[in-house]
């Protein structure tokens, strides 16, 4: 099978590196079916005896399932509204020449180099102030803000590539320019709206600071705050976190094998063309 | 004719406000306005409620400056740059060059090392808070099998941080190899095909070929790591959150606990300033310099 020794090596390489990867998703999961106990002295092993009880537990707790339909809600409202307004904005500056178009283009530019924690406490008391706090809202605008600026970079040099003919031709038959763009511009633009939407998505599932922050009740918590208080119900018992844990994992690994190619090129293409 | 024109002008300006204004009102309310903010809060000491009157000056900065936990933050995110810079890239690209080739089995690993970098944060820490953990993780199973009493990797000081960044090069050495993958994709075949004519072997063809024409993206990828090191926050929160006695905070988790969490918010604003003009000018220096031609 190995050509030579040196393609052994490598393979003997590869396959290491695979394991370290591996090894701490499979004890996980695995990890979950045991009992305290077996987890203790057999950490590696497949369980000696399989609890299910700690899938099961959270499988009908009703808790598990409202932080993750808030998160599904922060996600997806968040992508929505990213790529409409991302892509309005950058159809204007793709298409239309105005008063002070690179100052403005520039302005949302810039927005790149912020550092969300710098805005972390200022944006509290405006979130506070506007009444929001505690409302889906909290989490989606300061999302929305901070995905737009990378967006609309994404958007505006996908629509440039088009062809200007399309454009002219539409003009000349006397459609406007927002008929344009419902019914050219964004018909014709599902990849970039494909990384766009990754990149949204992934981020707001994940997102951890922002939910942390504006978020006060039980009832709006997203999975990761939820987690993170059940690590702090059950410090030690591993067994529950790891179930957790794994319910968790095995959607985002089963998503990623699904949609592998759209979200590899969403992510490094995304920061590539950055 | 003339009415048409002016049709068509009121019809371009009428899309393009309606267009426009929602993103830039949004942006603005969001994202520039709290930047101006925190620079002002900054220099008022300040609970959050009414208006803030207590003119401290510099007084924040000087603290922070003066302050050891903060010092030591600043330097954990050095740590983590470097490491993210000369141990985790030069892994990626090594792994890079050895997939990218039409390997046997070149996709299955490209996913496989892929695959941590898509997890969230939170639960990657929450993996690894179990695997170090003495008495149940796999680190005590090793340990003991040695029968060596097991190490609390994440709880001493000694070893805390160094435990934080192994898990920073498990979760983002892949999404670097695969920036230098789609790098590589864009050779042409024909200067490896001459190069392979000209009896290059695989490691003259990378360091004299591969390396120097993947330079830029190299460049890219050194860039969004430095960024990203300069502002990490969700993987130490689980892990230690800061602890053992704030040993391994980073600037983004001293903000929180010290800013955030006491309800400091001119305090929390100055160290927030500190990280904006930390990575600002990191970024502007770096476009400035290295990436001027790119």
């Amino acid at each position: 099978m190995f050509k030579n020794l040196k393609s052994f090596y490598m393979y003997l390489f590869l396959f290491f590196i695979a394991g370290i990867i591996f090894i701490p998703l499979y004890v996980s999961i695995v990890g979950g079916f045991k009992g305290i106990g077996d987890l203790r002295t057999n950490s590696l092993g497949l369980p000696t005896v399989w609890y299910i009880e700690n899938y099961t537990g959270l499988l009908v707790d009703n808790k598990f399932w409202l932080f993750t339909w808030n998160s599904v809600l922060y996600a997806f409202g968040t992508t929505f509204l990213v790529i409409l307004l991302g892509s309005m904005t950058a159809f204007v500056f793709a298409h239309m020449k105005f008063f002070g178009d690179k100052f403005l283009f520039n302005y949302f530019i810039l927005g790149l180099t912020f550092p969300f924690a710098t805005a972390i406490l200022p944006l509290f008391l405006r979130v506070r102030d506007l009444g929001l706090l505690g409302s889906v809202w909290a989490v989606i605008l300061p999302q929305i803000a901070f995905g737009l600026a990378f967006a609309i970079i994404l958007f505006r040099g996908f629509f440039r590539q088009m062809p200007s003919e399309l454009f002219d031709a539409a003009f000349v038959d006397g459609c406007s320019y927002s008929q344009f763009y419902f019914r050219f511009t964004l018909p014709l633009s599902t990849p970039i709206i494909a990384t766009v939407a990754v990149i949204n998505l992934v981020g707001s599932w994940n997102n951890y600071l922002l939910p942390l922050i504006m978020i006060n009740s039980e009832s709006y918590y997203s999975w990761p705050l939820g987690i993170m208080v059940f690590r702090g119900e059950y410090i030690t018992d591993w067994p529950k976190i790891l179930a957790f844990v794994s319910l968790t994992l095995i959607p985002a690994v089963v998503f990623f094998l699904a949609l592998q190619r759209f979200i590899i090129a969403g992510l490094t293409g995304g920061a590539v063309k950055e | 004719m003339n009415k048409n024109k002016y049709d068509a002008i009121l019809s371009k300006y009428s899309t393009l406000i309606i267009f426009i204004i929602p993103a830039l009102t949004i942006f603005t309310l969001f994202v520039v306005l709290p930047i101006v903010e925190a620079a002002y809060y900054s220099f008022y000491r300040w609970d959050g409620y009414g208006e803030p009157n207590k003119y401290v000056g510099l007084k924040n900065y000087q603290y922070l400056f003066k302050n050891k936990t903060f010092i030591l933050s600043l330097q954990n995110n050095f740590y983590i740059i470097a490491v993210s810079l000369f141990i985790q890239l030069p892994f990626a690209l090594l792994v890079a060059l050895l997939i990218s080739d039409k390997i046997r089995g070149a996709s299955f690993f490209r996913t496989v090392f892929f695959l941590p970098y898509i997890l969230a944060e939170i639960v990657t820490a929450l993996i690894w808070a179990y695997i170090y953990d003495g008495n149940y993780g796999m680190v005590a199973a090793i340990w003991n099998f040695f029968g060596a009493q097991p190490p609390y990797l994440i709880s001493e000081k000694d070893t805390a941080m160094m435990a934080i960044l192994i898990v920073i090069f498990w979760k983002y050495f892949g999404i670097h190899m695969m920036i230098y993958i789609a790098g590589l994709q864009n050779i042409s075949k024909e200067v490896l095909e001459a190069a392979k004519v000209d009896g290059a072997g695989p490691i003259t063809t990378a360091i004299r070929i591969k390396i120097p024409i993947l330079l830029p993206t190299i460049r890219l990828s050194v860039f969004l790591s430095l960024l990203g090191s300069l502002q990490l926050f969700d993987l130490i929160m689980p892990l230690t959150g800061g602890g053992p006695s704030n040993q391994t905070h980073s600037m983004v988790t001293y903000l929180y606990y010290f800013g955030v969490m006491r309800m400091k918010f001119g305090f929390g604003s100055a160290i927030g300033v500190v990280i904006f003009l930390i990575c600002f000018t990191v970024a502007i220096t770096y476009q400035r310099t290295l990436m001027r031609k790119d």
